[in-house]
Order: structure tokens, then sequence, then C-alpha cells
């Protein structure tokens, strides 16, 4: 019987079974930012204990940036307060950091990959639940708390429960119009916010293998809003070819060398799983979230639903009617951004939509680049501009308005189209604030609506 | 070594709804700061605002330190300031349908209990502490058991973190430290360190 790639990573990186049961897991790679680690550098201060492998953590920020005026000190003093602590944690204890001074800063899940950090058969942590992200280069990423990052420093290992593993294969053609994050948000919509809980998610099929390693990241990404902690996609010639030359890939004939070693990490073609789901790309169709979690979505052609568990509390604070139609509900903010949809390609989509249009007049549009390195790239093909023209704000790298603890927030009940991963209450900014999840063209197309519109039929057009 | 935690005794407080985020629980705004200090005054801060007889707002459990919450309890981001507000606020232990897997090991790693029950269960014991808020509650890890009044309930908790929290190596820095050479071991063996 064959091996899964997280058998295959666990049975790697595996310490020792503890006293308690677990497993204690080798972290190959620990990443960090200025929100969910000064107080475990605070702990580690007391306990008189010092960083274990310095060069396996790298550290960036990105939550608590702001994205139009970045001179420091910043205007709100926490966020300045916060990335002091994590220049002073980081000299202190020689962890390498990019700041905002760096071309390589920008969102810890986006320079990850970008720089080659990011590869095949490692296993990941970073204090973010959406660590599972690094997954789409078939490396195993748990999201962690603040203590877990602790013991991270500390002794490069956590305690783990094993995993379950369910296939989830999606065969077939996505239609135009129909992108990685219409294809997460059917596979949430169908599994349930909690379906993933206890497993690892492994994503294959034709559709999945077509997709180049942007759309990869943005399946894996939203994994944990399915409920699965862990998502990979097996590596194949998409992934070798996206690492080669990455500042931290192997180079020359190390790389080589590498890719055969990837490659026998990925899941043996009679690897045995605990589940199967398939679900036939031809079913899918460009979604929409009309609730308050992110299983809560329907294909843009549906209607609101009117019954069901949870239903009514969700309407009654987005300020929907069950049984309208999705399309047609008017947006105040159109936010393209975050860890899920922030790369080049999701701002060549969005560009697309928006070349020579204008943004209505009702709707404030920014657009955020995940980080300085696609920001710069963006810019070199005249995105910048393309977004400019049409009414859009350009932005510099961050997390910004996916969860607002920089200055980029919603205000008061207004609407956001976004291309973010969570639509919780209060998530952008404002505690009555409402959000409506979609892909990145999708959020381009309702910007110049000043609704949500079918993007397939205004890509007719372009 | 982390305390020895296997009885938790105290009052309940309920808090019904399936998928309660952690954005819910703490509203990112609270985690700008580098300690988590005060974070208990800020539990539910924005729930509480929408709804006037919160449970945390209700005087009547001000004092309770069992939690019953309805399924994925806690699901949603990774921050620790979730389980950290709960316990600053008084909170030992959770009583749910079901946690989301990040929120349960955030909390395990601070001793905060997280023990699963049926639905029927928790919402026999909702109705009873929403009947009778002081009703004393005594959640036994070593039993697996948790009785309120003259109900009694098998409660569902992992091997290893009930063996964690009966012991007292929920705190895992000293336990992922016991045989350092062996991670060390693990560091040379992995082709990626090692070096291709």
């Amino acid at each position: 019987m064959g091996r899964t790639l997280l058998q295959k990573v666990w049975d790697l990186h595996t310490v020792r079974k503890l006293p308690t049961g677990q497993t204690q897991l080798f972290i190959g790679l620990h990443l960090i930012h200025e929100v969910t680690t000064p107080q475990a550098f605070d702990m580690l201060r007391a306990r008189g204990i010092g960083v274990a492998f310095p060069g396996r953590t790298f550290a960036t920020t990105d939550h608590i940036i702001p994205t139009l005026d970045q001179s420091r000190p910043f205007e709100d003093q926490l966020a300045e307060t916060m990335l002091a602590a994590l220049e002073k944690n980081c000299a202190e204890y020689s962890i390498p950091f990019w700041n905002l001074d760096s071309d390589r800063q920008g969102i810890v899940h986006v320079i990850g990959p970008e720089l080659g950090l990011t590869q095949p058969g490692m296993t990941i942590a970073c204090g973010d639940s959406h660590t599972s992200t690094h997954g789409a280069l078939g490396a195993v990423a748990f999201g962690i708390g603040t203590s877990q990052v602790r013991d991270v420093l500390a002794s490069q290992s956590l305690a783990f429960d094993p995993l379950k593993v369910r296939r989830i294969t999606v065969d077939g053609q996505l239609a135009s119009g129909v992108f990685a994050k219409d294809v997460i948000l059917e596979i949430i919509a169908r599994l349930g916010v909690k379906g993933g809980v206890g497993h690892a998610y492994e994503y294959g099929g034709s559709a999945i293998e077509a997709m180049g390693i942007d759309e990869r990241l943005t399946i894996c990404n939203m994994s944990i809003e399915g409920g699965a902690r862990v998502g990979y996609v097996n590596p194949d010639q998409t992934t070798f070819d996206y690492l080669r030359g990455r500042p931290f890939a192997p180079q020359g004939e190390a790389f080589d060398r590498a890719v055969s070693w990837w490659g026998s990490t990925a899941s043996d073609p009679d690897a045995a799983y605990d589940d199967v789901v398939e679900i036939p790309a031809s079913e899918i169709e460009p979604r929409v979230t009309w609730g308050i979690n992110p299983g809560q979505s329907v294909g843009v052609s549906d209607t609101i639903p009117a019954t069901g568990a949870g239903v009514d509390e969700a309407l009654a604070f987005m300020g929907l009617s069950g049984g309208a139609p999705i399309q047609g509900t008017k947006i105040d903010v159109a936010f393209v951004g975050s860890c899920t949809n922030s790369r080049l390609s999701d701002l060549r989509e969005a560009a697309r939509i928006a070349r020579g249009q204008r943004v209505a007049s009702h709707v404030n549009a920014l657009v955020v680049p995940g980080s300085q390195a696609v920001r710069a790239a963006a810019e070199q093909e005249g995105l910048d501009q393309v977004f400019r023209d049409a009414g859009f704000e350009w932005r510099g790298a961050g997390c910004s308005m996916c969860l607002a603890m920089n200055p980029d927030r919603l205000e008061g009940e207004q609407v956001c189209a976004s291309s973010s991963n969570r639509n919780f209450k209060g998530r952008q900014g404002s505690p009555t604030g409402r959000t409506l999840l979609m892909s990145p063209a999708m959020v381009a197309a309702a910007a110049l609506a000043g609704e949500v519109v079918d993007v397939r039929t205004v890509m007719s057009h372009v | 070594m982390s305390s020895q935690i296997d009885r938790i005794e105290g009052s309940g407080i309920p808090l019904r709804g399936d998928n309660i985020d952690t954005d819910r629980i703490i509203p990112a705004r609270f985690l700008k700061a580098i300690t988590f200090d005060g974070l208990g005054d800020h539990v539910f801060e924005d729930d509480r605002a929408a709804l006037a007889d919160h449970p945390f707002s209700n005087p009547a459990y001000r004092q309770a330190k069992v939690l019953l919450a309805n399924e994925n309890f806690g699901s949603g981001s990774s921050r620790e300031h979730a389980p950290q507000a709960l316990k600053r606020w008084g909170i030992e232990a959770c009583v749910g349908e079901s946690f989301s897997e990040i929120f349960r090991g955030n909390s395990l790693a601070i001793g905060l209990a997280c023990v699963t029950v049926s639905r029927e269960a928790v919402e026999q014991l909702m109705s009873l502490v929403e009947a009778i808020p002081d009703t004393p509650f005594s959640l036994s890890l070593q039993d697996r058991s948790l009785s309120a009044d003259d109900l009694r309930v098998e409660v569902g908790v992992d091997n290893s973190a009930r063996d964690a929290l009966l012991n007292g190596t929920w705190d895992a820095t000293g336990m992922l430290l016991d045989d350092f050479d062996v991670v060390r071991g693990v560091a040379e063996r992995v082709p990626y360190i090692r070096g291709f």
C-alpha cells in the first residue's frame, strides 16, 4: 500500500512519540509576523530560553502595515509598537527580517512561495491560520497560536495528533470566468465549514493539475475555512518550474537533485485515503457568499437561501432577503487583495475586467498587492495604471482590509465585494460591516457595476 | 512543568450558536498589542454591543467558569488571543458539540480544557443554566464526566489533551526540549536542510 504526501512528510519529520501519545514533529520552516509573536518572545525571555534554529525562522510585517502612508513612526501608535517589537526581537535573536524597506516584504503567505522558501516535502508553521496556503507547493503547513510559536522558536518542533487525509478531486475543465476562488468556495459549500476538522485536504484531479501555482495557493489558502488545518497539492512539473531560480530554491545541479526528491514526496498512485470526494469542474460557476461564514455561498446565477441552519441570523446581519437573486446586490466597497488573492495572476484577472472601464461613482475600490515584488511586477506590466485609470486606488503591500488591523476598513453597514477569505461578522473592521467573498475578477466586475454581477457576461465584452 | 488540571468546578454560561468564530470572540482591533493583558474585558465585545442580553453581559453569569457552546466553536483565525480572552474573563473549560482544531490546540496550550458533548446534552445543560444560572457544574477530566445538578453526562476529550492536562504537560515547551539531540538528528537527516 502506498503512502500519501502527508504520511511521508510526517514520517520524515517525526522526532519521537511523546508521553501524551502525540507526535513531536520537526518544523522545517517557521514564518513569523508582528501580530502573533511578541508574547512568544517575551515567554522565551521569561524562561531564559533561546531560539534553537534562528536560521529556520524568517520574519516579515504584513497585518498592521498602512498601505498609504508608511512613514515611521506610524500614526497608529499601537501598530508602531508592534512593528518596533518585531524589529527588536528579530535583532536580538538573529532572525532574518524583511521590513518595510526591503523589496522582499509582503504578506507572509505571499512571500514564502515567491522567495522559494516554501518547498515540497517541508513542514511549515506560522502564527496565522492561512498557513495552509503553502501546501500548494506540496508542503505540510500548519497555522498555530502564540504559545506554539514560542515552542517552535524554542525547539523547532511541535506536538500534534495524527491527521486523516481526504482526497478532493476536481476533474474536467473550469468554464471561462470560473477561478480557483470559485472552486474552493464550492468545496467549502459542499463539505461545510467544519467538514475538514481532523483532516488534511489533498486537492487533485485534472482541473487542479492544470492550475498554476498562484491558483493552487488560493485553493490551499482557504482549507482552514473548510475546517482543515492543512491542505496541499502534490508537487509536479508546474511546482518545479515555479521554484526554479527563486532566491531560496536550490541552484544549479542541486536543483535537479532537489526535483528528484521533491517528486518522491508526492502521494503514491496506490495511496490509501480516509475519504475521497469528487467534484466535477463543469458544475462550478462563479460564486458569491451571502452569509457570515465562508460556507454560505451560492453560484452567481442562484438565489439567496431562505431556510436552513443559521440562515436567519446571517440574513439579518447581511441585510439580505432569502429567495432574492444574489446578482444585483449593491456594494459600497471593492477590495482586491489578501493572502488568498493578491498575487500577480489575480491582479491581471482583475485588471482585464477593469481596463478601459470606470468604477461606479458610489463605490470605493482598492487594490492591495500581496507583496512588494507583486506590486513591482504589476507596475512593470502597467497594471497600476489600468487600475488607477478605472478609478481604483493602488496601494502598498499588506493584509489591509482583509482584517482591517491597519487604517483600511469598512464603515458602518457598508457592503464590500472582497477577494479575501472571511466574511465573518465585523471581519473588515466595522462591527456591522458586510462582506461578500468572490474572485478578483468578480470583485472588479462588481466595482464597475456597483453591484454583484456575473463576470462571465462582462468578460464576453472584453 | 505547568499545573495539573483535573477537576473544574463552577457555574456555566450558555453561548448559543454554531460556528462562533474567533473574530467574534475577540475582534482583530484588540490584537493590536504586544501582551495579552486586558483581553478579558473585550471578549465578545461586538456581539455584546449588538445583543443587549448577551450572556457575557449578564451579571448572573459573571462568575461562570464553564462555557457551553454549540458546533465548531472557535473557527477561523489562529489567534490565541481568543482562548486567552476567555480565560482572562474567567472561563476554565469549554464544553461544546465541537471545536475548531486550531482553537482547541491554542486552548490546550494555555491550560483551557475543551471537551465535547452531544447536541442533546448541550441543550439540556444550556436550558439548565438559563433557568438557574448558579447551578454548580463539576467537570472531571479523569472520569470524562460532567455533572450539573442531577444531570451527569459523559464528555469527549482527546486522550493526548486529557493526558497533558492531568499530568501538567499542556505547556509543551519543556517536553519538546526533553530530547533535543533527537531534534538535531532530524534536522541533519532532512534533505532540504542537509543540502541537496
